[in-house]
């Protein structure tokens, strides 16, 4: 669970999107969560994201750093403000809402 | 429920119990928190509710070596040390020695979304971790209803709060949960429906703008506990619960009887004072020395050798021992070898229960045997009558647990010469009740005093009347006028009436004495005088006697020589004694 999954930009290039996906283990929920927000991420945002999948129960203190009380939750560091979407991302229209995204102009 | 059901039914042990170290809330729950359990806190704002959460993290820390997890999710780990620094906790070394996690949970509704399932796996994990970093025992959970404003779907909120509650009781920590009060219910969110095992309710009440602090165990399951409502307040040390009274009484008694300061007073009493380890109230309108009296008690035990603790309520040390200096009751010497304390404040400084814990504490500080409170009904101007008779009846019990001879001052309205905490709360919870009052009569005032009751011994039953003198308070004689006992002047004219009458008996005894001797003298006169009489005539009656002799005599001489010799001339002897004589006149 730990390695991220798709770090498409090289290390000196600041990604535009950066994404922290706290899962709890392999329970439903995660799963579907890192399944959709890979999703997302390849169809909207595909090179320009950054995600980062961290299972809590192996690193409980990144949990206590980022506040995290819900699982799963993903985390949007950048573009500020920062947000929180907790759940399992199921909601697409409000995880594109919150994440401002749109679909890309093809 | 369901956990009753697991747990093996043994009737003969008791529910184990942490101790929360709190003074006070381990005798209202009878020995602490439910061991292992978690316990609901539930309260309006400003009652305290935190502070009890993190001082039973901190004594459970500092005198049970059980380390604690704080979990807030209001306040952040700085603000809540700096809060509690004052009440000389200090949250940032005992995190430093890995005795106490705090971890601010931060939930801002503003950043988060919700786009599907999820649950509350993030808070169980952070929470266990904090626990199995330390092997906590104690865990607080402040105020988890904070999660309430974060997360909008209530229903999952509510079973992973279940899941929570259950999750902590499988850890085996004893955990406080925090709750704000709700309209109605005990917590805004009804988690006490979740939490069965013990809940605690913290009351802040303005009656009278006074404040006070209430606490009641609203439920313990599988245990006894008290079921009132406790006092408690915030002190420098922390939360202090004050149950209301010990539930029995049985202190011990001691047989020595210790002197009121006062040898007149003293004599009253058939032992020569009261006992050591009583209770004794004065009361009395104003300006009837009541406070003279107590300072008497206070300098009497010092010289004993006691130490005696003074809670003056009206005037300041300085003044106390200026105004008692002027009675001769010299306070200072005491205070300079440490045998006695003066505690001044106002009443309306503390609410009523700050100043039963600062009686507390003086007293657990100076152990005195002696203790004087001048005076208690000045504490009425700080709290209901039915508060203040209970705060006495606490006080007063804890005295008398403590053995501690305790003299109490309280002033009665000059109106009814009574009042009501005094009749009726103080008066059944004092052992000996003296009553100082005005004696008014013809334009002057006068003290008088009488015991009303003295347990355990008998009394005298007169009204004495004392004085307040540069030598200190004497009492004075018991004076019976014609219309009962006389005070001041009349008790002077009373004395120089009596004085007048001893004179004017004097006098007259005197003068019956005086003619008395008259009388003797008269009579010796009377007596002198028939003597002389007697006298003149027995010498009478002797002449005449003596004169009759000798005619007789003659007569008889007379006779013979007519019968030897003249017998011729007297051919018969007439008869008649008178006769003879006839021949001599004749002669």
């Amino acid at each position: 669970m730990l390695p991220p999954a798709a770090p498409a930009s090289p290390l000196l290039v600041e990604a535009d999107y950066i994404f922290q996906l706290f899962i709890t283990g392999a329970t439903p929920n995660s799963t579907r969560a890192v399944r959709n927000i890979k999703e997302i991420c390849e169809l909207y945002l595909p090179g320009r994201y950054e995600l980062l999948i961290i299972d809590i129960y192996q690193q409980p203190e990144l949990a206590r750093r980022e506040q995290i009380v819900a699982a799963p939750t993903l985390l949007r560091q950048r573009p500020l403000p920062r947000r929180q979407l907790v759940g399992d991302l199921s909601d697409r229209a409000k995880v594109l809402a919150v994440l401002g995204l749109s679909l890309p102009p093809f | 429920m369901q956990d009753h059901i697991d747990r093996p039914l043994n009737t003969l042990s008791k529910l184990p119990k942490a101790p929360s170290g709190i003074e006070g809330l381990d005798e209202v729950t009878e020995g602490g928190l439910p061991l292992g359990r978690p316990t609901l806190v539930c309260g309006s704002a400003g009652c305290g509710k935190t502070l009890l959460a993190v001082e039973f993290l901190v004594r459970g820390i500092r005198d049970f070596g059980e380390p604690g997890v704080l979990m807030t999710f209001e306040e952040t780990a700085d603000e809540l040390a700096a809060n509690v620094t004052s009440l000389g906790f200090d949250l940032k070394a005992l995190q430093a020695s890995k005795q106490l996690r705090v971890d601010h949970v931060h939930v801002d509704r503003s950043e988060i979304e919700e786009t599907g399932e999820y649950d509350l796996d993030g808070l169980f994990i952070r929470l266990g971790y904090a626990i199995d970093s330390i092997g906590a025992k104690r865990v607080v959970l402040d105020t988890i209803e904070a999660l309430f404003s974060g997360f909008p779907n209530e229903s999952v909120l509510r079973s992973e709060i279940r899941r929570l509650f259950r999750w902590l009781k499988d850890k085996g920590v004893t955990t406080i949960i925090t709750a704000e009060r709700g309209e109605g219910t005990l917590t805004r969110q009804g988690l006490e429906e979740y939490v069965s095992d013990c809940v605690i309710l913290l009351d802040n009440r303005v009656i009278d703008q006074i404040t006070t602090r209430r606490l009641r165990i609203v439920k313990y399951r599988g245990s006894t506990h008290g079921t009132n409502e406790y006092p408690y307040i915030i002190s420098e040390d922390g939360i202090s619960v004050l149950p209301v009274t010990s539930l029995r009484l049985e202190h011990q008694v001691s047989n020595e009887v210790v002197s009121s300061g006062v040898p007149g007073l003293d004599t009253m009493f058939t032992r020569g004072g009261w006992y050591r380890g009583t209770s004794t109230l004065i009361t009395g309108t104003a300006g009837t020395a009541k406070t003279t009296l107590a300072a008497s008690f206070a300098l009497a035990a010092c010289q004993r050798g006691e130490r005696c603790l003074y809670f003056a309520f009206e005037e300041s040390p300085a003044q106390l021992i200026r105004n008692m200096h002027s009675v001769n009751i010299n306070l200072q010497p005491c205070l300079d070898q440490g045998l006695l304390r003066i505690e001044a404040s106002r009443p309306t400084l503390n609410g009523l229960e700050r100043h039963l814990v600062t009686v507390h504490k003086a007293i657990a500080q100076f152990k005195p045997q002696a203790v004087v409170i001048d005076p208690i009904s000045n504490l009425i101007s700080v709290g209901t009558l039915s508060e203040v008779r209970s705060m006495l009846t606490r006080l007063i019990d804890f005295l008398k647990v403590n053995g501690i001879t305790a003299l109490f001052t309280a002033l009665i309205s000059a109106r009814d010469g009574r009042m009501e905490m005094t009749e009726e709360g103080v008066s059944s919870l004092v052992d000996t009740w003296i009553s100082v009052r005005d004696l008014e009569g013809v334009g002057e005032r006068n003290r008088g005093l009488s015991i009303l009751k003295a347990r355990g011994m008998s009394h005298s039953n007169q009204v004495r009347e004392f004085l307040v003198t540069d030598a200190g308070i004497e009492l004075l004689d018991v004076v019976i006028g014609p219309a009962g006992i006389v005070t001041g002047a009349s008790r002077l004219t009373q004395r120089a009436q009596e004085q007048a009458r001893l004179v004017a008996q004097q006098y007259e005894l005197e003068r019956k004495d005086r003619e008395l001797e008259r009388k003797r003298r008269v009579l010796d006169a009377t007596i002198a005088n028939l003597r002389t009489e007697f006298e003149s005539v027995e010498e009478e009656l002797r002449r005449v006697n003596d004169e009759e002799h000798a005619r007789q005599q003659a007569i008889n001489q007379g006779h013979s020589a007519i019968a030897s010799g003249s017998q011729a001339r007297l051919p018969t002897p007439p008869a008649g004694p008178n006769a003879p004589a006839q021949p001599l006149v004749q002669d």
